[in-house]
């Protein structure tokens, strides 16, 4: 088996979830300048509650990709109500506020809902049911499941839509005057506060899609699963050029692919001393490389700080 | 007998201790290209950024035809009918020329999220009928040429052009430039003055903030001129360049005697 292709493969897997819920982020820091902590969070809560519904309907017999379908269509759902909720209630009363304010507010969300999740899931692991037969297809020595290749074709789709929607549609066009300048926005007869609260919307309809996905192809969902995958999610935002759509995609792919290479070969690069489960080293190698060498990321503009 | 479109009460605006607009009453009627001159800091922009509903008026009260503007609202006071540029251009940059018109086409639109999301054939259409507006104003302040560019990479007398191209795409009954002409050269100036002359033609009331005394006195039919937040007079060009009051703000007291 060729452990490089195989490697790469995973990374992609990894690599489009991290840049589904890198949009979310990319896309709210363009809008209000603001690093939404919180989006890691609203990931795990569309994972858990994709696994509820799926534990619910389980003995209904209904064909277990039925059942994945019905689980993202509830959760994404309650995943964009609670986004409304966070961005109206612990953002927008903060909207004139000194920078770092609602930044703290999106870390005390963050926590309250990783509370919550623990009181009603408990601190358990919740073990995923399959959603696809186990199929697998041969390429050059290298596997890649069903359930695999679904991933990565439903997370290109949907990133797909997306950009096409940003681009080309009318609420797209309002959304880049909006992120551009609020006030003129506003001026030309955009209802910013609408256009704000949809692109908090957008992001978790997408962090639910992510949530399932992690679920299904790493089998666990628990309360705190989007604390890391936030923080992952955030260092693919950065890498790609924060604010930058495009880059947010890019950033996630690379930095799957990076991560995944990573861990296979971090045990023959270190002689055997770091295992592959040191695979987290590499996503904060890069956020300190992108931070220190180019902060703009890699589709960024050469941003200088507002005063 | 010309009938109202624009009548301000009494608006006053006070910054700290400045006061930027004190009881400023005036009419503009339809059909009118009305100026609003003064020295810096008299007031002009403040006056326009409360009609606009950038500010909050102190007190006083903004009616437009038979409707009180509400303030502080800008999207709303757009949708009734008024807009504006700026006296620093600001384009949305990074979006194209046709985009930056086609956004200021959003105040009319009636296509919701809903069925922006479903693209419903009346979506498509009224995408495709918005783009075709777009073009045809910029071809109307002849930058056609460019309507693909980036706001950005336009000459500054293009992002003029375009600016006032984006305001008149919100369908106004009002159009307020707030000095069109800065920063224009003589022939730049006069293609502007024939472009407003074509919009006052088609039946859009200006109301004009500008420096060039000359482009204001030939272009405008009635002119009010501010000091230090006071409305000092409001009358034709004729009467205004003799009023004893305005050659005192603009030249000093000294300048009469």
């Amino acid at each position: 088996m060729d452990i490089f292709l195989q490697q790469i493969i995973n990374g992609l897997v990894l690599g489009s979830i991290y840049a589904l819920v890198a949009l979310g982020y990319t896309m709210v820091y363009g809008i209000l300048g603001l690093i939404n902590f919180a989006h890691g969070e609203v990931v795990m809560i569309g994972a858990l509650v994709s696994y509820s519904v799926m534990m619910v309907l389980v003995p209904s017999g209904l064909p277990p990709v039925l059942l994945a379908l019905i689980s993202v269509l509830v959760a994404a759902p309650v995943c964009m109500a609670l986004a409304w909720a966070i961005e109206r209630y612990a953002y927008r009363p903060l909207r004139h506020a000194p920078k770092l304010t609602p930044l703290i507010s999106a870390i005390g969300v963050s926590i309250l809902l990783q509370n919550l999740a623990m009181m009603i899931w408990g601190r358990g692991y919740h073990a995923f049911p399959d959603i696809l037969p186990a199929i697998h297809f041969d390429i050059g020595g290298a596997q890649i499941t069903l359930l695999q290749t679904v991933t990565i074709g439903l997370a290109a789709a949907t990133m797909g839509i997306l950009a096409w929607m940003i681009q080309r549609t009318s609420l797209g066009q309002a959304m880049r005057a909006t992120a551009e300048n609020p006030a003129i926005a506003e001026l030309m007869g955009i209802p910013v506060n609408r256009i704000i609260t949809l692109t908090f919307i957008i992001g978790a309809a997408l962090a639910a899609l992510a949530g399932l996905m992690v679920g299904a192809n790493y089998s666990v969902a628990h309360y705190y699963m989007g604390f890391m995958l936030g923080l992952k999610a955030f260092t693919a935002a950065v890498l790609g050029g924060i604010g930058n759509i495009t880059g947010a995609m890019l950033g996630g792919l690379l930095l799957g692919l990076i991560e995944s290479l990573g861990a296979g070969y971090i045990e023959d690069l270190t002689g055997g001393i770091l295992g592959s489960h040191y695979q987290d080293i590499f996503a904060f190698l890069v956020l300190i490389g992108v931070l220190v060498f180019r902060p703009g990321g890699l589709m960024g503009e050469r941003v200088s700080e507002r005063a | 007998m010309n009938s109202v479109l624009l009548r301000a009460d009494n608006i006053s605006k006070s910054f700290g201790g400045v006061q930027a607009l004190k009881d400023v009453s005036l009419t503009l009627n339809k059909g009118e290209v009305y100026g609003l001159i003064g020295p810096n800091g008299a007031g002009k922009t403040t006056f326009f950024n409360c009609l606009t509903g950038l500010y909050v008026p102190d007190s006083g009260q903004f009616t437009f035809g038979d409707t009180p503007l509400i303030s502080h609202a800008p999207d709303k006071t757009v949708r009734q009918g008024i807009a504006r540029t700026f006296q620093n251009i600001r384009l949305f940059a990074n979006m194209t020329a046709l985009e930056n018109v086609m956004v200021g086409r959003h105040a009319r639109l009636r296509s919701n999220i809903v069925s922006d999301i479903l693209r419903t054939p009346f979506n498509r259409r009224e995408e495709q009928a918005t783009e075709d507006m777009a073009l045809q104003l910029l071809h109307y302040v002849g930058i056609s040429a460019r309507a693909h560019d980036l706001a950005k990479h336009l000459s500054y007398g293009d992002q003029r052009r375009l600016e006032i191209a984006r305001a008149l795409a919100t369908n106004p009954r009002l159009l307020c430039l707030d000095e069109p002409a800065a920063g224009m050269n003589a022939n730049e100036t006069a293609g502007l003055r024939q472009l407003i002359e074509a919009i006052r033609a088609d039946g859009i009331s200006i109301l004009l903030i500008e420096h060039d005394v000359q482009l204001v006195m030939g272009l405008c039919d009635r002119i009010a001129v501010l000091d230090y937040g006071e409305l000092i007079c409001e009358d034709v060009p004729a009467i205004v360049q003799q009023h004893p009051r305005v050659i005192e703000a603009y030249l000093g007291s000294g300048a009469h005697a």
